[in-house]
């Protein structure tokens, strides 16, 4: 498998407090990562360092050959941050992600129409195309930033819990479409949430200041009091968000 | 009734507001989309130090009030590139310090300033034709740098850290928003004054931001709202003899009381909804 991403020993600080200590990933092409960890875990500093928002004190990324920051992620993040009252469609909000440094005087062509259309169709929301975005539901809204996201050609969809503001049912459609999206693009996905990680995600790793991480899909209850720092509970949701160990159902 | 027109400083007063609701209807948009009011009552109230040095020096108290609005500007954008933890009360501070900066200048002149509480308070009946010139010529800049980086502005104004992951100048195009802003204070001193700058740059907007769909739509409604307000507070303020900056503005406030009565974005979201399924 090719190595895409690749992290070693980052450090981040906030003032003088230590977020993120010696950060150790490696994401191969076609990973499907969930991160979970409490919150004040650092799970969005960690997304920010990723995508050159924030600065690492110390430690280094590696992306694979021919990529670099802007033409690799494609970031989706929470959608509490953006303010419903803004005046804009949802095919507005999904062409901003057509802009680029090399287009600071020119507006959008015809290409550029034609990429947010297809991402409003992957997304299923074609429909909704002239709707205003902050009258939208919370999934719908998350499906908007992934369209968008997606308009980039993204090789990484970094995602910011994506299901905070999805009720379950509507989650479990929302998971389908992060799976057909997968077949393409790498995904790493943060999420306070332990539930909300799906069956989907093929790996998941712990972060609470440390990443804790096994290059397998299974949370033990060892990773977990690591990252919690104290004893914890498993209890398990059934499907279709079997991700701890699989133990036998009583009748 | 339009024996008014034949006075030229009424005239001259029309003009102004028709002119200056073209920038603070935009910028005023940007303002309340991005929510950075209290920046731009920093950027308002900073510019006191300008007109100050103006009298003190002997140069025109506008073109003071355009450089300390934009050096604020540029202070502002600095905190911002450094994240600093301090931002608002750094902000608070250049705010009292403009004006402090302006009351000593203001003490050191010999002699009478007389329209000093025209700045403060604004006074469209004495703008001079030279006044108008410069604000049309601020009016064209503003208008033309808000044509060209329209989508720009819109990407960083929606969600400013997508905007950087895009490799978009984030920092740069906020520094010219904010000098935007300071542009189009210095535009409204003469209108409303400082003090009350604030009100006319949100007012039409805030309005304007419940019955739009696109930025553009509403930017060309707070303009239309602006010069309806602007207009109708003239003339009620020489008919019944009041202050004009104060009669705009509390004739603005009753209009954003009264549209707070109409909900028109449910109202477009279910018409919207049944015209796609």
């Amino acid at each position: 498998m090719k190595t895409i991403l690749e992290l070693k020993n980052i450090y981040v600080f906030y003032y003088d407090n230590l977020i993120l200590e010696d950060i150790n990933l490696k994401v191969y092409e076609n990973d499907f990562i969930g991160i979970i960890g409490p919150n004040g875990g650092g799970k969005t500093t960690l997304l920010k360092t990723i995508l050159g928002i924030l600065k690492p004190a110390s430690g280094r990324i590696y992306l694979c050959e021919g990529l670099n920051k802007q033409n690799c992620f494609g970031y989706v993040p929470q959608t509490s941050n953006i303010d419903f009252l803004y005046p804009i469609s949802v095919l507005d909000v999904v062409k901003t992600g057509r802009l680029n440094k090399n287009k600071i005087f020119k507006t959008y062509d015809k290409n550029d129409i034609d990429i947010a259309f297809d991402s409003l169709k992957k997304m299923d929301l074609l429909k909704y195309q002239n709707i205003l975005f902050g009258n939208l539901s919370g999934g719908e809204k998350q499906r908007v930033l992934i369209a968008r996201a997606l308009t980039t050609n993204p090789k990484i969809l970094l995602l910011d819990e994506p299901t905070s503001n999805v009720d379950s049912k509507v989650g479990y459609h929302f998971y389908e479409l992060l799976s057909q999206l997968n077949k393409d693009i790498t995904i790493i996905m943060v999420s306070h949430d332990i539930g909300a990680i799906s069956q989907n995600v093929k790996k998941i790793a712990c972060l609470n200041r440390k990443l804790v991480y096994h290059d397998s899909k299974e949370i033990t209850k060892e990773m977990l009091e690591k990252v919690y720092h104290c004893p914890v509970d498993l209890i398990a949701h059934g499907i279709p968000h079997r991700v701890f160990p699989e133990h036998k159902e009583v009748e | 009734m339009f024996e008014i027109f034949q006075y030229d400083f009424m005239l001259n007063a029309l003009l102004a507001c028709l002119l200056a609701s073209i920038a603070f209807g935009i910028i005023g948009t940007y303002v309340v989309v991005k929510r950075i009011v209290f920046i731009s009552g920093g950027i308002a109230h900073s510019t006191y130090g300008g007109i100050g040095l103006g009298y003190l020096v002997g140069f025109s108290p506008l073109f003071g009030a355009i450089g300390f609005g934009i050096l604020s500007a540029l202070f502002i954008a600095l905190l911002r590139k450094f994240k600093l933890h301090s931002e608002d009360m750094l902000i608070g501070i250049m705010w009292s310090l403009g004006m402090a900066l302006g009351i000593l200048f203001i003490s050191f002149t010999p002699g009478y300033a007389p329209n000093l509480m025209s700045y403060l308070f604004g006074n469209i009946l004495t703008i001079s034709f030279e006044e108008i010139i410069t604000i049309s010529i601020l009016d064209i800049i503003i208008f033309i740098i808000v044509i060209v980086f329209y989508e720009q502005f819109l990407a960083i104004t929606f969600d400013e850290e997508f905007a950087e992951t895009l490799g978009l100048p984030v920092g740069k195009l906020y520094t010219l928003l904010l000098v935007l802003i300071a542009l189009t204070i210095v535009i409204l001193i003469k209108l409303v004054g400082i003090i009350l700058v604030i009100a006319m740059l949100t007012i039409p907007p805030s309005i304007a931001v419940r019955f739009s769909n696109k930025l553009s739509k509403m930017m060309f409604l707070s303009v239309m709202l602006g010069i309806f307000f602007t207009l109708i507070g003239l003339l009620i303020s020489y008919y019944f003899n009041l202050v004009s900056g104060a009669t705009i503005i509390v004739i603005s406030i009753i209009f954003y009381l009264i549209s707070l009565l109409f909900n028109k974005r449910k109202l477009k979201l279910n018409i919207n909804i049944e015209e796609n399924l």
